[in-house]
């Protein structure tokens, strides 16, 4: 008998370690205390995760009588995709608000969507935002995500190394002119006059999305190999094969070799979406001062001088049991003007609520105006209406990883010819 | 089992004890009965085999007929196996097969002839090195996978090219291009699994009686003899142990891989293997039913390979 209460002990004991281990590797969210409505938010950005949680705090101060208490959970990238997609997919575990990258949102849109649709929200402000920043969350006239940012592509000039080679950034008004400035740069100076990525998008998307082109059209179907864009990738290669451009360091813009190499004024530009801001403030912290920002150079006079690029939804799962406190929570966070003028200031974002970028708060003193100075709005609203609607269906995330992983690589690394490798990946995709 | 039959002291003599009822409940003489013991006994590993295993196998086959997409499930047929035959998933199977093959190259000859030195009395700090082989083992692939990433670098301060550099030659891309970036890859698999390896075949060496290299001795056998036709031969169980489960590891292979070109994006697919196909198809793009299928051509695959290595070793000839 003794001996079966000393085993009955022992197991006791262990099932406790047990739980206790577990509960210690389960983690812990960041949540707010105090009485309310409990809702779940899953992220993959940390900085997100912040501007949520103080979102929360307004919004609770704000609505005394329906407070929320919002637990949120940062997980790596490629793990919150898929621990959303699973619990989408199984029907259980499913936070209230997640957030879905751009190029991902693809297969969260495929069948039946298991978001709520946010026009309710959405619909109403919908003149006051920039539309394609819902659009592209979008599938049969219901909109399933909000963007943080506008996205607009620019080109971050190095002053310093344009001076020594005595080019006008201002002077530079289409892409012909950027890569004759480029020769001009090279000669002078020794350096490449930009770097591209050879292992992501935000190069070479924006400049064929500029010409109204994409690699999907508006119905859903393949364009990767139309004529536009072999012309531009040909373009892309030539300033490689020139030594204008360099294959960026580590292969993109976001790699600690890259970071390196720019930050010791490795190329004289580069252009990026506009929430690129934070990667210099953050890893290049030698240029402070030697950067600005001015629109992409066109394809002719008069064309279109950015794209939006990047970007991500928050959405509202099917599984929430508080659906409409999370959708009216999301509105108050990423379409309000206070929420937007939070986006700017906290996470130094372009918001789409357009009304922001005149607001005197973007032009108070933080990190990003000590950097880059206080007029980087004015080129914002230079281009606003210069900013082609993207198209995202269910073949983006496999589109994506093409262009990422074999035709940036294949043509600019390794000086295949553009039409043959995008008809032959084209081919394969369709 | 026998019930015992219990005799009550209070009976007075004279009258026949009565038997009692057995005190047993009918609960405790099933769990004791040495019929349903055994059974007992197994049902752990039957719940968990087919909760964990039998389960997730057929879920997989049968959605690697279906197409699985948010809210609808269709069966497709062969859909899914026929989309199985194009560039990408050949290239993967490319890719596996031929890290396989290079780990196999490496990791049975290296760490036998390394075992073998480690076990001679004669070897000058064999304690501290067998610990420092074995270190690697215990260190997590993400943190080595990181670190072999910045030492492959391709800045002129990363490990390899500062060695390029201490020659005189220009820094290199080691990881943009298909033939440095497997390098890069097995000197991972060495530098983690060599210890491993030469663990089990030291285990394997303490089992060799010194008799045989005794009477080797007196035949006049030389070193290289003894080690070619004593050593080789009584190890011929381990290096089929450690082949198997090369095989097994080397198709498996993905976080290597993943962590080294910081995901699961290699530039042209270098380093993508079938599990990183897997993982692409049916996380990243979200088609458990294709993701499915190639989980099951990578079971058939391992499968057969092991099946038929394991025949060419002999192992289901009858013992002599």
């Amino acid at each position: 008998m003794l001996l079966r209460r000393k085993s009955m002990a022992l197991m006791l004991m262990a099932v406790v370690l047990l739980a206790g281990l577990l509960q210690g590797c389960s983690g812990k969210a960041d949540e707010q205390d105090g009485p309310g409505t409990e809702l779940v938010l899953w992220t993959f950005n940390e900085l997100h995760e912040k501007f949520f949680l103080q979102m929360a705090d307004q919004w609770n101060q704000l609505h005394p009588d329906e407070p929320i208490i919002l637990k949120a959970n940062t997980f790596p990238y490629d793990n919150h995709h898929s621990k959303l997609s699973i619990a989408l997919q199984s029907g259980v575990g499913a936070p209230d608000i997640a957030d879905i990258e751009v190029n991902k949102i693809g297969n969260f849109l495929k069948g039946i969507p298991q978001l709520v649709p946010l026009n309710p929200v959405i619909d109403p402000e919908l003149k006051n935002i920039v539309p394609s920043r819902v659009q592209i969350y979008g599938k049969d006239g219901k909109y399933y995500g909000i963007d943080f940012h506008v996205g607009a592509e620019v080109m971050y000039y190095n002053k310093e190394i344009l001076d020594q080679a005595g080019v006008n950034p201002d002077s530079i008004v289409t892409w012909a002119d950027y890569a004759a400035s480029g020769k001009q740069v090279l000669a002078k100076t020794g350096k490449p006059m930009a770097t591209v990525e050879t292992n992501d998008l935000w190069n070479y998307w924006p400049m064929i999305s500029q010409q109204k082109s994409d690699f999907l059209d508006d119905k859903g179907q393949l364009t990767l190999d139309n004529e536009t864009n072999i012309k531009t990738l040909e373009f892309l290669q030539q300033m490689v094969k020139d030594k204008i451009a360099i294959p960026a360091p580590g292969g993109g813009h976001h790699m600690e070799e890259y970071y390196g190499f720019m930050n010791k004024g490795g190329a004289a530009s580069v252009w990026m979406p506009m929430w690129y801001m934070g990667r210099f403030t953050d890893y290049m912290p030698d240029l402070k001062g030697k950067i600005i920002i001015r629109p992409l150079p066109a394809w002719e006079k008069g064309g279109s001088r950015s794209a939006g690029m990047g970007g991500t939804g928050t959405v509202v799962t099917n599984q929430s049991k508080h659906q409409d406190l999370a959708m009216r929570f999301l509105a108050f966070a990423k379409l309000s003007k206070q929420g937007n003028v939070e986006i700017w200031k906290q996470l130094g974002f372009d918001p789409i609520r357009s009304e922001v970028w005149t607001m005197p708060e973007v032009k108070a003193k933080n990190k990003f105006t000590d950097y880059f100075g206080t007029n980087i709005f004015d080129t914002l609203i230079e281009v606003k209406d210069e900013i082609n609607a993207v198209h995202i269906g269910p073949k983006t995330p496999d589109i994506a990883s093409a262009v990422r992983n074999k035709i940036l690589y294949r043509t600019l690394l390794n000086g295949e010819d553009p039409a043959t490798v995008l008809h032959e990946l084209a081919d394969e995709l369709r | 089992m026998a019930t015992p039959v219990h005799t009550n002291a209070n009976v007075p003599t004279g009258q026949p004890p009565k038997p009692q009822r057995p005190t047993r409940s009918r609960w405790s003489r099933f769990i004791h009965s040495s019929r349903t013991a055994p059974y007992v006994f197994v049902l752990p590993f039957l719940l968990s085999f087919a909760l964990f295993f039998a389960y997730p196998v057929i879920s997989t086959v049968i959605m690697s007929f279906q197409e699985v997409l948010p809210g609808i499930t269709t069966y497709v047929g062969l859909e899914n196996y026929k989309d199985l035959i194009n560039p990408t998933f050949g290239k993967a199977i490319l890719n596996s097969v031929l890290y396989t093959l290079l780990t196999l190259v490496v990791l049975i000859p290296l760490p036998l002839v390394l075992a073998v030195l480690l076990n001679s009395p004669k070897m000058p700090g064999r304690g501290l090195f067998r610990s420092v082989m074995f270190i690697p083992a215990l260190t997590s692939v993400v943190v080595a996978g990181t670190i072999f990433r910045l030492m492959f670098g391709e800045l002129d301060g990363s490990l390899m090219n500062s060695l390029l550099g201490a020659f005189g030659l220009e820094p290199y891309k080691w990881l943009m291009n298909a033939n440095t970036g497997f390098l890069a890859l097995i000197v991972l698999a060495l530098w983690r699994w060599l210890g491993v390896n030469m663990l089990y075949y030291m285990s394997g060496l303490q089992n060799i009686p010194p008799e045989l290299y005794e009477a080797a001795q007196i035949d006049g056998a030389s070193r290289f003899d003894s080690f070619w036709r004593i050593t080789i031969p009584m190890l011929k169980p381990v290096t089929i142990y450690v082949f198997t489960i090369s095989i097994y590891a080397g198709l498996s292979m993905f976080t290597e891989s993943y962590m080294l070109w910081n995901g699961n994006n290699s530039p042209n697919d270098i380093g993508l293997t079938i599990v990183g196909y897997l993982y692409r198809q049916g996380l990243e793009q979200n088609s458990m039913g294709f993701g499915a299928a190639v989980g099951i051509v990578l079971l058939v695959f391992t499968l057969l390979l092991n099946l038929v290595q394991l025949k060419f070793f002999g192992l289901f000839r009858k013992e002599d």
